[in-house]
């Protein structure tokens, strides 16, 4: 059950310096039993409103982050008569996966506990029922072994969704994924394509602890001919989630696991995002904050406060890990000269390395100042609460971190 | 003829050996391998062809785990003349091959890690000779004559061992990653086992097609080739029990040719008979003299009508042996040259065209004129492979994505494929 509260993490910092919020009176601490947690299915909408919704359904009791984001020209997402129709991020993805297996019946799902139980974070719930236990293949617990299954499938005309149950799983896959997944499109001479989507849910949770809690990034993005996302949103979510089910190269999509719970009005239509692209969350002129994942959401708890601040920062979720969209990063360089990382990935190797490395190379000539870039600690991730959120990086570190970029 | 128990009477386990699962007796500790088979090292016999069946629901309650039964070596091996004759040409193509490849590489014609086949002919031949063009074949890192006996000529598989870009892989593969999409060989595969889920996941396929996509054609079988060494690795047990599970069109194949590099089987293998890993996840385990295409063929084909049908996987285990080292690469010095010459005593080849004139299925005439036949193809691919190009630099980041939009949108803001030097493989990615 305790996935159910995961989505809490994001607006519910338990540090007291510098927190994003007007007021004191919705927030909830974290060190709240769950007991009291129990109360409720929370929700977080992905411009970081924060809603509370009673089991009972009796009262719907909204609770709204008053300009918890500063997002130009945001539109509010709370009135029912808008188009479009609202849903969880987990249940986004869901749609997109249902709406690519009802499309084509070669696309099909595998993994721990998918089929009947309906996925860890019910991403799959339901689609056993409705498409038969072949398509929506509940797996021995064998990632290693169910894994290559899917590049077996996939290179013999099927489409194969694999989930890992937690992202940390798949290290247990690891050869499949980078020796067969990874090369045999190349090795073969080209012969063989192996359209698998690899995805399921990773990065820092609620004390999940270390095994539980892996930023895994960093591991597959040297592995050649994989392509790699993050989502964010649940339009996102749904968008990516199609589109990599499409593509013909092997993706491995990440999702996050506080980011289940997110709430947002999508549209009704069918709609396909690109794989390669980077989203602008928020146009701005000082500096360019490049993020992805769940930090997208301490990067806006942060830009409100620079905002309050005088700053103007530029958020960008760059959404595909590998490779990066350099135009967009470029062009946002080229306008803002200064460049702030923001990302829970490892310090060491990690996707904000890569990025590093990246923008130097290309747009050297236009940093007014050096990259900074905050990743999450080198360490295990710790089980107590507050090591764990040390770990990762806080809205006022990233608050700090502008201040002496801008300086 | 059959693998089911009911076919075959029940007779006691004909080895003198303490089976664990017979709890009523205590565990024996002091079980001493060598005292199984004092006249060969190799553990099973090789002059029995033992054939075992798992049990079926029905008579779980049996107190033996495995029913099992001694077969007369003689009971159904008829081939046909043309049969016979195509056999002995493809092992002939098998052994030609192989030799033509140390040759190659001790004159620097072709490099990395080669692992030849030689000796363990009766394999490939005795199963791939049998299947479809529909069929799947997964391979190792031992895979060159897998591809052959598949169909793949002999220029496509020595060109990409020469590095040429008319290789099956465009030179792209090597020696231990032979692919032919045409003859639907999923590969060889360099590390231990991991061929195993993909040959899986083949056969899930062929399941899904029928049954989800309902194509009522779609009845290829997968073959799974791996060796001994294999057989202690995850994959191998991970794979037995989805396959078993699900009925998947499969056989799994242990070519057991007791070394694994320089590791002994009865070193590493805490049960050395491989066979009886089968019962235990509920398919068939057989076993069966490698050194004799015609009992393999028998096997094979009982294996592979099975799983045909429908009625799930077998595993067999072909007690083979290889003719040279590991790789060209390895000294060869842990094998007892006693052991090896008992082997050598034992070559398929020989054997087959023992069998062949013995049975006037074929003239000493006849076999040399195959074997002129071969020494012509394969001087043939040598020359082609040869003369072939090298690869270009353009080829260098073809094949890396299927869509080369994967490898992104460059600062300019197209997709870096687009760049007109992308293809002349100078464009910097």
């Amino acid at each position: 059950m305790a996935t159910l509260f995961q989505g809490l993490g994001i607006v519910t910092p338990s540090f007291s310096s510098s927190n994003s919020f007007d007021s004191n009176n919705f927030l909830i601490p974290s060190r709240r039993s769950l007991s009291e947690r129990r109360d409720g299915i929370f929700v977080v909408r992905s411009d970081a409103r924060v809603s509370q919704t009673l089991k009972t359904g009796a009262r719907k009791h909204e609770l709204l982050v008053p300009n918890a984001v500063a997002t130009k020209g945001g539109s509010s997402v709370a009135s029912t008569s808008k188009p479009g129709h609202e849903l969880l991020l987990f249940e986004a993805l869901r749609e997109g996966l249902e709406e690519e297996m009802e499309r084509d019946p070669c696309v099909c799902v595998m993994g721990e506990d998918v089929g009947h139980y309906g996925g860890s974070y019910k991403v799959t719930k339901g689609l056993a029922t409705k498409f038969g236990d072949l398509r929506v293949l509940d797996t021995p617990i064998a990632e290693n072994a169910f894994t290559g299954m899917g590049i077996g499938a996939a290179m013999t005309g099927l489409r194969p969704v694999v989930e890992g149950m937690n992202m940390g799983f798949l290290l247990l896959a690891f050869n499949q994924i980078s020796n067969n997944c990874g090369m045999l499109h190349y090795t073969s001479g080209g012969q063989f394509k192996i359209p698998i989507v690899i995805r399921g849910p990773g990065g820092v949770g609620r004390q999940l602890g270390a095994e539980h809690s892996q930023r895994l990034e960093s591991y597959f993005q040297s592995i050649p001919g994989i392509q790699m996302v993050a989502c964010s949103t649940p339009y996102n979510a749904k968008g990516l989630m199609k589109a990599a089910i499409r593509s013909e190269n092997p993706v491995i999509l990440f999702e996050h696991v506080l980011l289940y719970n997110l709430k947002e009005r999508i549209p009704d239509e069918e709609y396909v995002l690109s794989l390669e692209e980077a989203e602008m969350v928020r146009p701005g002129e000082h500096v360019t904050i490049l993020t992805y994942s769940r930090m997208r959401y301490h990067v806006m708890q942060a830009a409100k406060t620079l905002v309050n601040k005088g700053y103007d920062p530029e958020v960008i979720d760059i959404r595909s890990l590998k490779p990066f969209d350099l135009y967009t990063i470029g062009n946002s360089v080229k306008k803002t000269h200064r460049v702030l990382i923001v990302e829970e990935c490892m310090r060491t190797g990690g996707i904000g390395a890569s990025l590093t490395a990246a923008i130097t190379e290309n747009f050297h000539d236009y940093l007014d100042a050096p990259i900074v870039c905050l990743s999450s600690q080198d360490v295990p991730t710790p089980y107590a609460g507050t090591l764990e959120e040390w770990t990762v990086v806080q809205p006022a570190q990233i608050v700090t971190a502008v201040e002496q970029l801008c300086q | 003829m059959s693998f089911t128990a009911t076919k075959f009477a029940t007779s006691p386990l004909p080895l003198n050996f303490t089976t664990p699962r017979s709890n009523d007796k205590p565990l024996s500790f002091s079980f001493d391998h060598s005292r199984l088979n004092p006249s060969s090292s190799f553990l099973g016999s090789t002059r029995k062809l033992l054939r075992f069946s798992a049990p079926t629901r029905a008579s779980s309650s049996s107190s033996s785990p495995v029913a099992a039964v001694l077969l007369q070596p003689t009971s159904n091996l008829l081939i046909t003349k043309e049969e016979g004759l195509e056999l002995y040409e493809d092992m002939i193509l098998g052994r030609f091959f192989e030799d033509k490849c140390a040759e190659m590489y001790y004159r620097g014609k072709m490099f990395g890690f080669v692992h030849l086949y030689n000796g363990q002919e009766a394999v490939s031949t005795g199963f791939i000779k049998l299947l479809k063009k529909e069929d799947y074949v997964v391979s190792t890192y031992r895979d060159h004559v897998h591809a052959l006996s598949k169909g793949v000529s002999s220029r496509a598989v020595m060109s990409e061992l020469f590095g040429k870009a008319t290789g099956c892989c465009r030179g792209q593969g090597g020696s231990m990653h032979m692919f032919s999409r045409e003859h639907n060989l999923l590969g060889g595969f360099a590390f231990i086992g991991e061929g195993i889920p993909v040959a899986t996941g083949a056969a899930f396929s062929s399941k899904y097609r029928r049954e989800v996509l309902n194509e009522a054609d779609a009845d290829q079988v997968t073959l799974a080739f791996f060796g001994d060494g294999t057989c202690n690795n995850g994959q191998f047990y991970e794979c037995l029990n989805m396959a078993a599970l699900w009925k998947l069109p499969i056989v799994f194949v242990v070519e057991n040719n007791l070394w694994a590099i320089g590791m002994s089987h009865i070193r590493a293998t805490s049960d050395p008979q491989i066979w009886k890993k089968g019962p235990a996840f509920g398919m068939p385990g057989v076993h069966v003299d490698g050194m004799d295409v015609l009992k393999v063929r028998e096997v094979a084909k009982e294996a592979i009508e099975r799983a045909r049908r429908g009625e799930g996987p077998t595993l067999v285990e072909c007690e083979t042996y290889r003719f040279r080292g590991h790789s060209l690469a390895d000294p060869d010095e842990l094998r007892d040259p006693a052991e090896k010459e008992h082997y050598a005593g034992r070559d398929p080849i020989t054997a087959l065209k023992k069998h062949l004139i013995e049975n006037n299925l074929g003239s000493e005439q006849e076999l040399k004129a195959i074997e002129k036949k071969i020494d012509e193809i394969l001087e043939d691919a040598v020359e082609f492979a040869d003369k072939s190009p090298l690869p270009p630099r353009s080829q260098l980041l073809e094949n890396v994505f299927a869509d080369s939009k994967g490898f992104g949108i460059g600062p300019d803001g197209r997709y870096r494929c687009e760049d007109p030097k992308f293809t002349e493989g100078t464009a910097h990615v």
